[in-house]
């Protein structure tokens, strides 16, 4: 009797104290939503809205509220952007941000100024390496590592002369020292154009003509893959050098691309086949709800969402507890769409680059399929710059 | 000096020409006769390519949906016009860099409304997607080549509504002297119609030939429409020659900067430092020629008679 | 001076941009600071652009040039002095030394070579020399090129000021307006500025009564310059980032619309603009994802129907106004 007033009051205080955690657990997102990058951004946004639907809308118990903001693809808005979430919206996770100079320039603000920042696909050395900082966590990869991936897949290939075509920003630089790194035939030609004016191609492409390289290798993302790929085959270069890129070619731009991009291969993390449990139900609920396959940057926001939840699950809600919310994140126990990783010391995934080829599926559309990997647990090379150990 | 390369560039330099002077000729006729900063021209060639990227897929080719495409970009330009543009001829230019920027938004917020924020695909006829081969084995896109046709076509036309009609003559007495037209008793109301839907469908062609080589998207006017401004400015206000010149003289520049910079630079400076500059210094190529034009000819290459 | 309806608008505009601080504080909104902060520092780029633009018709459209040199200025500064430990860069007053020698330097070379061209053709050589500075700084690759430089400190004001708070630089930016503002006061009435306004109405007249025309520009041209840097290094250290996007065309345009929108060539109008510009952004976008299809037609608008933008609008309530209490004063007698 006595025990049963005893359980009866513990429950009960057990559950006011949930009561009282149970504040709404608020997240900003911070993405392009408009312009010809609006597309990645809509994707990353279906991403999040599907992970809150796995989750009951709910973490921990807790309510959720996502903040969308735009950063029309500026660094300075984007900055003004999550400025405002961390001031105005008083989040407690900022995460989003595809483009490695929005991130820099936006990193200031919420960094050490509360709130946890989570990268769901931009990934600039210096926030790997120098500027690492405890309150930053990736869900992507560090931007060099899928085109070091792409070096060594080059090296097995073969190829002696190489052309390479980026843009010129943070990603770009990242990108193409990346495969600087691992490659070890020659360098012929290399063209950094302007980001994101520049949409035609016409010099540089004339220039790899006129070089005759083994090999074309290139990172242009969004609307701009489109671009290249298509002036690659209207310049007649298609069946003639062999073309290797790296987020060129995803789930957006692909039934656009159709034919002009069969066959091709890119290296990357993650594919829509990737055999893991989570993947699965991902893909197949993603395809289901919004009828196409999920890009890249969707699965990296999906496990934005997946990581945060972790985080708010660990501390049974109580958004004050930052250390354990820290804690929890760096185990990287939650269930990943590219199956189970670890951290590194810098907060960036340990984790596995496979090789993917464009195919067709059995209902005609196109996709991706892993041909195979080429690294397994792979660090990237800035984590021996991070100061942070734990 | 690889000769082929260099001619390949002159052909994309050309071509890159030919889509500003198509741009430039409607926006320098409207400055010229109107005195009329239209900041909203990018617009038109942003509604060309939106219209030709819908047609092509009513009509599953290319072709009629650029034949339809042009009478709807007249059609749109005239309705601009006269809703919104007339009251600002009066105007000073800063109220119409306003009022013309406030278009700008507007359209493209009625842009992503009606077509949503992806951008849309022309796709080109098979025969047309592909590269030829010309002489001494240079390959050349075919669609490019079409530009470039349609291009001198249409400026040979341009020639010859302004140098042997009579509308043509209104146009070039407009441009040099307004006033002088309107005392004439001339419908000057028309003209100015006119002249804005044929700038309308110049800069709507320039957009659906744009189309199919860049995406369709919102904003695909505001880039361009600064070059566009250069190209004026050099060739002189109000001036088609002028227009004509100066939007090749761009082309070429930019792309023959963009193409041989790298390796130029590298003689004089070590092939890092040349890496990094020679992207920037190749975007300030054309500024710097308008600069330098101005600064010896304060009125461009070809100013009109009597201003 | 009487208290027409028009003076109260802006008396009260004024006091309130000085109480903001006070009462977003109160009502623990800090991000209100911020915004407003924001305008302060774009209203002294519209109030130093509109001193050769709304006074003496020298309409140039690369102001922003300016904005951007004194942001790099802050931006390098402090890059050295977190990077390699040069404490004097990071000093505030010599960031404003810096940022208005540069700033003098670049309006003298600029404003020599532009003056000598009119209308359309100034619009376009001032935004070339705009776009070279442009290209500059995203060639300047140890500064971060085209992705910036994201500043690890702020100025630092020898103990006078700490920047890092707040509501000490927004009061900062205040003074700093309220000086652009007296000194635009003082000079457009000044027998220079009588000069200045004489060129824009009839040019030839005053070069033929004997005024060094072209000299008087160039002076007008380069003190605007100077206001605007030093609203640079302002603005560097609202927004802790420095990228070669502060001097983007699309900036210089937005100075432009914002003196027009608040009315040109009056001595508030620029600083109305910058607010209504700003407020009508961050209300309009509040509201709907749409916002432009508002705002764009807005601007249009108040092109059309209110001659001499908002403080155009101001002047015709006074004339109401003033008609009114006639009437009234009549009927009462």
């Amino acid at each position: 009797m006595k025990l049963g007033i005893l359980g009866t009051l513990s429950l009960a205080i057990m559950l006011i104290s949930q009561i009282s955690f149970a504040e709404t657990v608020k997240i900003g997102f911070v993405t392009t939503l408009t312009g010809g990058a609006g597309a990645i951004g809509n994707d990353m946004r279906d991403a999040v809205e599907l992970a809150l639907d796995h989750l009951g809308r709910k973490m921990g118990g807790s309510n959720v509220k996502v903040f969308y903001e735009d950063d029309t693809f500026k660094p300075a808005v984007g900055k003004q952007k999550t400025e405002k979430l961390v001031k105005k919206d008083k989040v407690h996770f900022v995460g989003g941000y595809i483009w490695s100079h929005v991130l820099m320039a936006s990193r200031n603000s919420v960094v050490g100024k509360g709130p946890f920042m989570i990268s769901s696909n931009a990934g600039p050395g210096p926030v790997a390496g120098k500027l690492c900082h405890e309150d930053f966590f990736s869900t992507s990869w560090q931007n060099d590592q899928t085109t070091m991936a792409m070096g060594e897949v080059l090296n097995q290939l073969g190829v002696k002369d190489l052309y390479i075509m980026a843009p010129n920003y943070a990603a770009g630089k990242g990108m193409v020292a990346g495969v600087t790194r691992t490659f070890k035939g020659n360098i012929v030609g290399k063209d950094m154009t302007k980001f994101p004016a520049q949409l035609d191609f016409s010099a540089e492409l004339a220039k790899i003509r006129s070089v005759n390289p083994d090999a074309v290798f290139v990172f242009y993302p969004g609307a701009h893959g489109l671009q290249i790929i298509k002036q690659y085959s209207q310049a007649g270069l298609q069946n003639k050098i062999p073309f290797y890129s790296a987020f060129t070619v995803d789930s957006l731009n692909l039934p656009r691309l159709k034919d002009l991009a069969a066959g091709g291969l890119m290296t990357q993390f993650w594919a829509p086949d990737l055999e893991t449990p989570v993947n699965k139900i991902f893909v197949q609920d993603y395809r289901k709800k919004y009828g196409r396959y999920p890009t890249f940057y969707a699965a990296q926001s999906y496990d934005t969402i997946m990581l945060i939840d972790s985080a708010v699950r660990a501390v049974n809600g109580n958004l004050n507890d930052k250390d354990g919310m820290r804690a929890a994140m760096r185990r990287a126990a939650f269930p990943s769409v590219r199956g189970s990783f670890k951290y590194g010391n810098n907060h960036f995934p340990i984790q596995n680059f496979y090789l993917r080829k464009v195919v067709k599926d059995t209902d005609g559309n196109y996709t991706t399929n892993v041909v195979k990997t080429v690294y397994t647990n792979h660090q990237d090379t800035y984590a021996k710059d991070c100061k942070m150990s734990w | 000096m690889n000769w082929i390369l260099l001619l390949e560039q002159t052909l994309n330099g050309f071509q890159l020409g030919i889509l500003l002077f198509l741009l430039a000729a409607g926006l320098t006729l409207i400055f010229g006769i109107m005195d009329l900063i239209n900041l909203a021209h990018g617009s038109l060639y942003m509604m060309g390519a939106y219209f030709a990227a819908t047609f092509t897929q009513w009509t599953d080719s290319f072709i009629l949906g650029a034949l339809l495409a042009l009478p709807a970009c007249m059609l749109f330009g005239i309705i601009l016009e006269k809703i919104a543009l007339r009251t600002l001829y009066t105007r000073s230019h800063l109220d119409q860099v306003l009022a013309t920027f406030g278009l700008i938004l507007f359209l493209n917020e009625f842009v992503r409304l009606i077509w949503g924020p992806i951008g849309l695909d022309i796709p080109l006829p098979q025969m047309l997607s592909g590269s030829v081969e010309l002489f001494f084995g240079i390959h050349y896109p075919a669609f490019r080549l079409v530009i470039i046709a349609v291009g001198i076509l249409v400026a040979f036309l341009l020639y010859l509504l302004v140098s042997k009609t009579k509308v043509g003559m209104l146009i070039r007495a407009g441009a040099s002297n307004r006033q002088m037209v309107s005392a004439l008793g001339i419908n000057i109301n028309l003209l100015y119609t006119v002249v804005f839907g044929l700038g309308a469908v110049l800069a709507g062609l320039a957009g659906l030939m744009a189309g199919p080589i860049m995406t369709v998207e919102i904003g695909m006017g505001e880039g361009i429409l600064i070059i566009t401004f250069v190209v004026i400015v050099i060739g002189g206000v109000g001036s088609i020659r002028g227009a004509f010149v100066a939007a090749l003289i761009v082309g070429f520049i930019d792309t023959v900067g963009r193409s041989f910079l790298p390796d130029i630079l590298g003689i004089f400076v070590s092939n890092d430092i040349a890496d990094t500059a020679a992207p920037a210094i190749s975007s300030m190529l054309i500024y710097i020629l308008m600069a330098l034009i101005l600064a010896i000819k304060p009125q461009g290459l070809f100013p009109p008679k009597g201003a | 001076m009487r208290n027409t309806p028009r003076i109260k608008i802006i008396t009260l505009l004024m006091l309130s941009l000085g109480a903001i601080p006070l009462i977003a504080d109160s009502i623990d909104e800090p991000f209100y600071t911020v915004l407003f902060s924001r305008m302060l520092i774009l209203s002294i780029g519209a109030v130093s652009l509109n001193l050769i633009l709304g006074f003496g018709g020298m309409v140039s459209f690369g102001h922003a040039v300016y904005l951007g040199i004194g942001s790099y200025v802050v931006g390098i500064g402090t890059f050295h002095a977190f990077e390699d430990g040069v404490e004097w860069m990071g000093n505030g007053f010599i960031h404003i030394l810096v940022a208005i020698a540069v700033s003098a330097l670049a309006g003298l070379i600029i404003g020599a070579i532009s003056l000598r061209t009119h209308g359309v053709y100034f619009i376009m050589i001032t935004l070339a020399f705009a776009q070279m500075f442009y290209f500059i700084a995203v060639g300047t690759e140890k500064y971060g090129g085209d992705d910036g430089l994201s500043l690890y400190m702020r100025s630092d004001f020898a103990g006078l000021l700490d920047l890092s708070n707040d509501n000490s630089l927004y009061y900062l930016n205040f003074a700093f307006l309220l000086t652009s503002l007296y000194l635009s006061h003082r000079l457009t009435n000044s027998r220079f500025g009588m000069a200045i306004r004489g060129t824009k109405s009839n040019e030839e007249r005053m070069k033929s009564i004997g005024f060094p025309v072209f000299r008087y520009r160039l002076v007008a041209f380069v003190i605007a310059g100077i206001i605007c840097g030093i609203a640079g290094v302002l603005s560097a250290n609202q927004t802790d980032f420095v990228n070669p996007s502060v001097m983007h065309w699309t900036r210089s345009g937005d100075l432009i619309i914002m003196i027009v929108l608040g009315g040109i060539g009056t001595l508030f109008g620029p600083v109305i603009g910058a607010v209504a510009f700003l407020l009508l952004e961050e209300l309009l976008s509040g509201i709907t994802e749409y916002w432009q299809l508002i705002f764009g037609p807005m601007l249009l608008l108040i092109v059309i129907f209110a001659r001499g933008g908002i403080d155009g609008m101001l002047v015709a309530l006074d004339r109401w106004w003033l008609r009114y209490s006639v009437k009234k004063n009549v009927e009462d007698n």
